[in-house]
């Protein structure tokens, strides 16, 4: 099996792909999939993909399956209480099991199979025009088979009431669930988006790509909760393009699956702010890659970066965190910090803070620390009477609660924080 | 209460504790003073548990019990508390965590169910008032960014709402200006009682002024070199470790 099994199920997949009718998403389609033609899966040759292998991707084929309308337990469990809820199962949106009874007033919300009928022009005027398919080769993917998604448009001046949960949900062995998201947050608008992605089967492999547009003056808060099951293959790439003055804040709290890859790139325009948080948890043969990029195209912009890990096992985790500050960003304010607990001696981290600065006028910043336990603080514990293991969990948890402290939505903190304690039994906080 | 017999500890190849011998009875409280690398602090980590040293020869017995044979929380569990000379900031975990978690390890170990969370509240706030200190520190990291006094008062006020049979100061009063030992002390002073013995480890004569010990040992060259009342460390402070050294 390899690459050429996907391109041989295409021609029958194009058939019941969205927008059949439409010449201009033909063509974006078939430019993806020549660019995924040309290249195939990236692989450790290329260079923002040198820690992470992707060859299960090939070895299976991960293949698109019908929409499913069936309630699955992880629904309940994953939802996030005061939230309006948009479920997509197998990468089809499934207004039955959504909950967009309350939904906010302001925004409006279709599937992208809708808004490809309903609205094929403004659609047009967004897809692909945060990310190119020259990103790289999942993105180009992306584009040819992303089978549904969403449209999401907050008006202008409508700060949304509650946010907005999208609940990615696989049900299906070896699914391929390849879902495109267009978020569109209208001048001085402010938004909440909650995105959660589990799996009822084993292996399936996910594949999203998020296209954010946060206007001027705008605000968008998005948060990624990736608790994929325990086999699965996960890629999700979110990708904001800021206007002036506008705010971008993204948490990716990374513990499922067992191969990972988020891609969280901005680029941000007149002192716009970006900020970025991150937790990675991974233990066994876990395989957790996060790639984050801010661009700072403009002057006067503000980023704050900063990303937790702790590794077990021997599971191995990726951080490339790079800052681009471009010559005519003067003004630029910028930090970056990424700190690792390592619990076993066969884990690993590949961390790589990366500055690229073009302009001379700018606060630019970055540290990385790759640490155990302190044996100190652990005998300290212990001496109050808790057991060495024990210890080792509040510690444990206490580095990695730090992320979750972060999360201002309180219905979001208490599972993320169940999340945690599961990890970390014994320990009764 | 304890019974440390001829204890030899080293540190690698290095000898440090060279034959010690110490008594301590319920309800007393001992001091021992000595000049910088004489073994104290030695003493209290391998009183203690910590990890490093190797027990050549000797026996510690508490209670009844061969102290050197539990594991560092089986010690704290069984009632002996260190006040660490430096204690340990530990980010994330908050003071009332640990004051709740090191109880009920207590209780547990004891065979009795876990505190009652009004009892436990009510419990700490009143050692906390003992203490003179902010209620906001129970929220607080455990010792982050606590001055070199509210670290050691936390120590004391960890002491205090885990009761231990022995309590091991190791030099409390460094790094306290006169009104942060003053309030230490009177927190020790507070925990004096009947069954509780303390081993204070100190440097110098001035916490003696505040917490008055029934005995007072010199350690030198680790060993005991000279014991005697209160009126030894006043002897010591006058004519310099240099006069019991020349003894030993």
């Amino acid at each position: 099996m390899s690459n050429d099994a996907y391109l041989a199920a295409y021609p029958a997949l194009a058939e019941r792909l969205p927008g059949q009718d439409l010449a201009w998403l033909q063509q974006f389609r078939q430019s993806g999939l020549q660019a995924f033609a040309d290249h195939g899966f990236p692989t450790l040759r290329d260079e923002e993909w040198r820690y992470t292998n992707l060859t299960a991707l090939s070895k299976t084929q991960f293949a698109p399956t019908a929409l499913q309308t069936a309630a699955d337990d992880l629904l309940a469990e994953y939802r996030v209480a005061d939230a309006a809820l948009l479920v997509l199962v197998n990468g089809h949106f499934v207004p039955a099991l959504s909950d967009l009874a309350d939904l906010p007033a302001g925004v409006t919300v279709l599937s992208l199979a809708q808004a490809l009928q309903q609205q094929a022009a403004k659609v047009a005027d967004y897809l692909g025009k945060a990310v190119a398919e020259t990103e790289h080769s999942l993105v180009a993917f992306n584009n040819a088979w992303f089978t549904d998604g969403l449209w999401l448009e907050v008006a202008a001046k409508q700060v949304l009431s509650k946010p907005l949960q999208i609940l990615h949900l696989v049900t299906e062995s070896t699914a391929l669930a390849a879902t495109r998201q267009l978020v569109v947050v209208n001048q001085q608008a402010e938004a909440e988006i909650i995105e959660t992605f589990v799996g009822s089967v084993d292996s399936y492999f996910t594949a999203c790509v998020n296209e954010c547009f946060v206007e001027q003056n705008a605000g968008l808060t998005w948060y990624k909760l990736q608790a994929e099951a325990s086999k699965a293959q996960h890629f999700g790439g979110t990708y904001a393009k800021q206007a002036r003055d506008s705010r971008f804040s993204h948490h990716n709290f990374a513990f499922g699956s067992l191969l990972a890859r988020s891609d969280i790139h901005s680029d941000l325009d007149i002192a716009s702010e970006c900020s970025l948080n991150g937790l990675y948890l991974a233990a066994q043969r876990q395989h957790i890659d996060n790639h984050t990029r801010i661009n700072h195209l403009k002057p006067h912009g503000v980023s704050r970066e900063f990303y937790k890990g702790v590794l077990d096992q021997k599971a191995r985790a990726v951080f490339q965190g790079r800052v681009v500050v471009a010559e005519d960003a003067q003004k630029t304010d910028s930090e970056m910090n990424n700190r690792n607990l390592l619990l076993s001696s066969d884990a690993e981290i590949d961390t790589k803070p990366q500055l690229e600065i073009y302009a001379d006028d700018v606060k630019c910043s970055h540290g990385v620390t790759v640490g155990q336990l302190e044996e100190k603080s652990l005998f300290y514990l212990q001496s109050r009477g808790i057991d060495e293991e024990a210890a080792r969990h509040v510690l444990t948890f206490a580095f990695a609660n730090e992320m979750v402290d972060k999360v201002e939505n309180a219905s979001l903190k208490a599972l993320l924080l169940k999340q945690l304690l599961e990890r970390f039994p014994g320990i009764a906080f | 209460m304890l019974k440390i017999t001829n204890l030899h500890a080293s540190v690698g190849d290095k000898p440090i504790l060279k034959g010690l011998t110490l008594d301590i009875a319920p309800g007393e409280v001992h001091a021992i003073m000595g000049p910088n690398g004489a073994g104290k602090s030695t003493l209290s980590h391998v009183l203690s548990g910590k990890a490093g040293y190797t027990v050549t020869e000797g026996s510690v017995i508490y209670n009844g019990k061969d102290l050197l044979e539990m594991d560092p929380e089986i010690r704290a569990r069984e009632g002996v508390f260190l006040a660490f000379q430096y204690p340990v900031e530990i980010p994330g975990v908050s003071n009332i965590y640990l004051l709740k978690a090191a109880l009920n390890a207590m209780r547990k170990h004891k065979g009795l169910p876990e505190v009652d969370a009004m009892d436990f509240l009510t419990l700490v706030k009143d050692k906390v008032k003992l203490l003179q200190m902010d209620e906001k520190f129970l929220y607080r990291a455990v010792n982050e960014g606590f001055s070199g006094g509210e670290k050691k008062r936390n120590e004391i006020l960890q002491a205090a709402v885990l009761e231990p049979n022995l309590c091991i100061l190791d030099e409390t009063d460094s790094g306290l200006d006169i009104d942060a030992l003053r309030i230490v002390s009177e927190g020790v002073n507070s925990l004096r009682a009947a069954n509780r013995s303390f081993l204070m480890i100190t440097h110098y004569q001035r916490l003696l002024d505040y917490i008055k010990p029934d005995v007072v040992h010199v350690l030198a060259d680790g060993r005991i070199v000279k014991s005697g009342g209160p009126e030894l460390a006043l002897a010591l402070e006058e004519k310099g470790y240099s006069w019991v050294e020349g003894q030993a």
